[in-house]
């Protein structure tokens, strides 16, 4: 017991220094940046504008995955394929909008119209997902749904690469979302990046009162707390999952949307990375936490932005930017081991990382 | 609820119509149906594009014909029959659909030659009827073939699946027979340009399978017990017999195949040695590692920044490498990728199951990313990776060419099989299993997790760590875009296929994921569909895997059964 004891602290004692010395990586790149003086205010406040309109993108998808981990307790690794999947899709609708120049002309329904066929694949993509894939596998052992949601994940992944073609598209321009307006010359915010912020803000707003005040969101709680009990209380316990999916789901397509006005490009592949980051800030905000997702998002998404140039520029590391991923991915594994409950916690306290 | 008190009715049937008709729309329009319709599997009759097809349809009419159960004999046929023609309809709806509205400007595939293809060349109308025709025809077929008794059932599947093999692998037979032999076997073939097996030859392949194979289950021989029933003395002889059978096969293979499938068996025993690594630490352990490619391409970059010869300040090249050979070079590889694997493990030891998966996965972008990197660029070469990597040779004899590389491919595959068969069942690997089961009941009877799961996580990196250094050696030139994600998919996919935690299972997985597309080119381009399908596959229907461990598989199914109890169990711990 003791031996095993010490042995455990030991390697508690390699992963602090482990975090050590990331932390003070980190500080120490941080204050020669600043000090080198090669960034303005002005640069900074792009980073963070940049960053907060990419967390809000991150927060839309990370919903799903917190709704989904709160309600059956499992990864649903192909979430960033729904997202692809409607974006992808209502690049169609875009495109023949664009060329034909309602987009132009009457930018705010165009602009519905291509939301709500975005949201509409997704939700489509979700429900069957569910219902084929993890509904047949829910009392399975926990390796096993994970599995099918990696395998869907590449499934969709590559079935929507023969749908589409393997190539690049790219979005058209909105007319009205062109241009950026500038305050005192420090803070500049292009047109687009409001856009995001104050539709992903609404959503999550929508989402919360859903969640918080309806009696489908109390129904949603319940399941979430004990699905047997929730089904002995005479709540739908399979309708509440299927509904769960589908608020994911539409959130997913939503945002997007939103990811494709702001980069002006889809791609089969374009859900892979989006969706680990989402899971990522999932995790950070405290997976099964609504509030958190959000939260976790937006700090993902300024961590990244003004990460790579703050901790690694000043150490003289030659193109940052290229390891902005990587940043994010390391982030990922320091809070499962120093936080695995995320900033604001898991909502269930049931530790499972 | 059990099928044989529930009468399915017609609207059944056609909800089962609809769902494979919805699933031969889907293959029509990802794609595959048009690149396969270039394989002839019987010349100028059927290729394997229409073949996709016709199999959704029987398989329609087979299901629909076992769910009806109880009804007559010709009601199951028309079960069958609807079902078949309610996909057919989708098919159709797909094609007139196509004949009205440009299609093609969303989906790439829908292209006037796959209507040609649906509508067997007859133009829209007459097509489209002539689809329906069929389409209920193999509906038909299917229920009939449901409602054989089971043992000719069982010999047409077989002579069929028989005849489509050769007809797929007819290209790769000719190659190989090549010369006289190919002469003797020419009727068998189509002639000319064409692909596939000829009309004859289809024919007599299905009739000399189905007699034999008809015969040879009414002996009932089972290999098994035939050697069981012989004397100690004599099953030793017929094991060792067969043993040395095999290795003289194995040893003897590259001349056979000649250099082209030499290629081939070399890219599959990396994958073997792969999927051994990875069959340690998800299969034995339960611990599933999505950054398995990390150690795969660690063994790789020591291999070549330690025995590259391309070195150079301001060529662009990498500015050191100590110039080792092959096998000075392929310990440290080894080594390197279980320090890696250790170092890896520790952040990760508290982690299970999902939060597992994503990490590791982690781990191993971090990686690809700091290989592509320009920060690491001098040391390992960035985006353009290193060129040169050394070649292994004992004596004069030197593994660079695919039919020599074979024997050092070989000899990995064979030691981490003898590796993994003798942890197995040891102390070692029965922890692992424990593990596996249920993480606190092992630590509770005094497994030390730590150890246990560093090692595993060890062992497995050591396997991928060789195959990455045999791998850069085999190529001779590294580049970070081969260490991508796919590999660990590709590997976790084939040990999944194979069965978790069953050597046979890996070596069967490895086969039918890594050799399939290299046989088939057509195939490549669908990889990773037919991966992720497979995945999600054989956790709906078969979790244990094509060629199961034994434990495993009463694991999963005990699982299955006890699901139902667990709420009653869960109410009497509550009422004590």
């Amino acid at each position: 017991m003791r031996r095993a004891l010490e042995r455990i602290s030991l390697i508690d004692v390699f992963m602090w220094i482990v975090g050590g010395s990331i932390i003070g990586i980190v500080l120490v790149g941080s204050v020669a940046t600043i000090r080198s003086g090669q960034y303005s205010i002005r640069h900074w406040s792009d980073f963070l504008i940049f960053g907060v309109a990419q967390g809000s993108v991150y927060a839309l998808i990370a919903l799903g995955y917190t709704l989904v981990y709160g309600i059956l307790r499992m990864i649903n690794f192909a979430h960033g394929e729904v997202f692809m999947s409607g974006a992808y899709t209502a690049f169609f609708v875009a495109d023949a909008l664009s060329k034909s120049g309602f987009l132009g002309q009457n930018p705010l329904l165009g602009l519905l119209a291509v939301f709500a066929v975005s949201m509409a694949t997704s939700v489509t993509v979700a429900v069957i997902l569910e219902r084929v894939a993890y509904r047949p596998l829910r009392r399975a052992p926990r390796l096993v749904p994970l599995i099918t949601a990696i395998g869907a994940s590449f499934f969709l992944q590559y079935t929507f690469r023969g749908f589409y073609g393997s190539g690049f598209k790219s979005y058209p321009e909105v007319p009205v979302l062109q241009g950026s307006w500038v305050w005192g010359g420090i803070v500049s915010i292009q047109r687009i990046q409001v856009l995001v912020i104050v539709a992903a803000g609404l959503l999550m707003l929508a989402l919360y009162t859903y969640v918080q005040r309806t009696r489908a969101g109390k129904a949603m709680r319940a399941v979430s707390e004990d699905k047997d009990v929730a089904a002995l209380m005479g709540i739908n316990v399979d309708a509440v999952i299927v509904q769960t999916f589908i608020i994911g789901a539409a959130l997913a397509g939503a945002a997007g949307v939103l990811y494709a006005l702001m980069f002006r490009q889809v791609h089969f592949f374009m859900g892979f990375f989006p969706g680990i980051k989402a899971f990522t800030a999932a995790v950070l905000g405290g997976i099964g936490n609504i509030p958190g997702a959000m939260l976790g998002g937006l700090f993902l998404g300024i961590f990244e932005s003004v990460g790579p140039i703050l901790f690694l520029d000043g150490l003289g590391v030659p193109a940052p930017y290229q390891l902005k991923d990587a940043i994010a991915f390391t982030m990922l594994v320091l809070i499962l081991i120093f936080r695995p409950t995320g900033i604001l916690g898991e909502r269930l306290a049931r530790a499972k990382a | 609820m059990k099928a044989d008190k529930y009468r399915f009715t017609v609207p059944d049937a056609m909800r089962l119509g609809l769902i494979s008709g919805a699933g031969a729309v889907l293959v029509s329009l990802v794609g595959m149906v048009k690149v396969f319709n270039e394989r002839g599997i019987i010349a100028g009759v059927v290729s394997l594009g229409q073949i996709m097809i016709l199999l959704i349809l029987l398989i329609a009419g087979y299901i629909a014909a076992r769910r009806a159960t109880g009804g007559s004999r010709w009601a199951g046929l028309l079960q069958g029959g609807l079902a078949g023609l309610a996909a057919g309809a989708c098919l159709a709806a797909l094609v007139l659909l196509g004949s009205v509205i440009n299609l093609r400007a969303m989906f790439v595939s829908a292209s006037p030659e796959l209507y040609k293809i649906l509508t067997f060349d007859q133009g829209v109308v007459t097509g489209a009827g002539i689809l329906l025709v069929v389409s209920a025809a193999v509906g038909v077929a299917g229920a009939l073939l449901r409602q054989l008794p089971s043992r000719p059932r069982r010999t047409v599947i077989v002579a069929s699946v028989w005849m489509l093999t050769l007809g797929l692998l007819q290209e790769l037979l000719r190659l190989t027979l090549g010369g006289d032999a190919i002469r003797v076997f020419r009727w068998m073939f189509g002639t000319g340009g064409q692909k596939g097996l000829s009309i004859v030859g289809a024919v007599l392949v299905f009739a000399v399978v189905a007699v034999v194979h008809y015969q040879w289950t009414a002996r009932n021989v089972n290999p098994r017990a035939w050697t069981r029933s012989l004397p100690p003395d004599r099953q030793r002889a017929v094991r060792w017999g067969s043993l040395a059978l095999v290795a003289l096969i194995l040893f003897s293979l590259p001349n056979i195949l000649g250099v082209y499938l030499s290629e081939v068996a070399n890219a599959i025993g990396l994958f073997v040695l792969l999927g051994l690594g990875l069959n340690i630490v998800v299969g034995f352990a339960g611990l599933l590692d999505l950054g398995y490619v990390a150690f795969f391409a660690i063994g790789a970059y020591v291999m070549g920044v330690a025995t590259t010869t391309a070195v150079g300040t301001g060529s662009g090249l990498i500015v050191y490498s100590p110039g080792f050979n092959f096998w000075q070079a392929l310990p440290l590889a080894v080594l390197a990728s279980v320090l890696a694997g250790v170092i890896l493990g520790i952040p990760v030891l508290k982690m299970r199951g999902d939060y597992l998966a994503i990490v590791t996965l982690g781990f191993g972008e971090i990686i690809r990313i700091l290989a592509i990197s320009d920060f690491l660029k001098p040391y390992i070469g960035g985006s353009q990776g290193i060129v040169g990597v050394g070649v292994g040779q004992i004596g004069s004899f030197a593994f660079d060419e695919p039919q020599s590389l074979y024997y050092l491919v070989l000899a990995g595959c064979l030691l981490a099989a003898f590796v993994s068969t003798r942890l197995k069942d040891s102390r070692i690997g029965r922890a692992w299993m424990a593990m596996r089961e249920d993480e606190d009941v092992a630590q509770a009877i005094g497994i030390d997790l730590v150890k246990t799961k560093l090692l595993a996580f060890a062992t497995g990196a050591a396997f991928s760590g060789l195959s990455g250094a045999i791998f850069a050696s085999k190529l001779g030139s590294i580049y970070p875009h081969s260490f991508s994600l796919l590999i660990s998919i590709n590997a976790l996919s084939l040990i999944i296929v194979g069965g978790m935690g069953s050597i046979p299972g890996v070596i069967i997985g490895a086969l039918a994921l890594a050799g399939l597309p290299e046989l088939l080119r057509e195939f490549a381009e669908f990889r990773l569909l037919v991966y992720g399908a497979a995945l999600m596959a054989m956790m709906l229907l078969r979790p244990e895997g094509l060629w199961p461990e034994e434990t495993r598989r009463r694991e999963l199914h005990d699982a299955a059964e006890g699901g139902e109890s667990e709420p009653a169990s869960e109410a009497a711990v509550g009422t004590n």
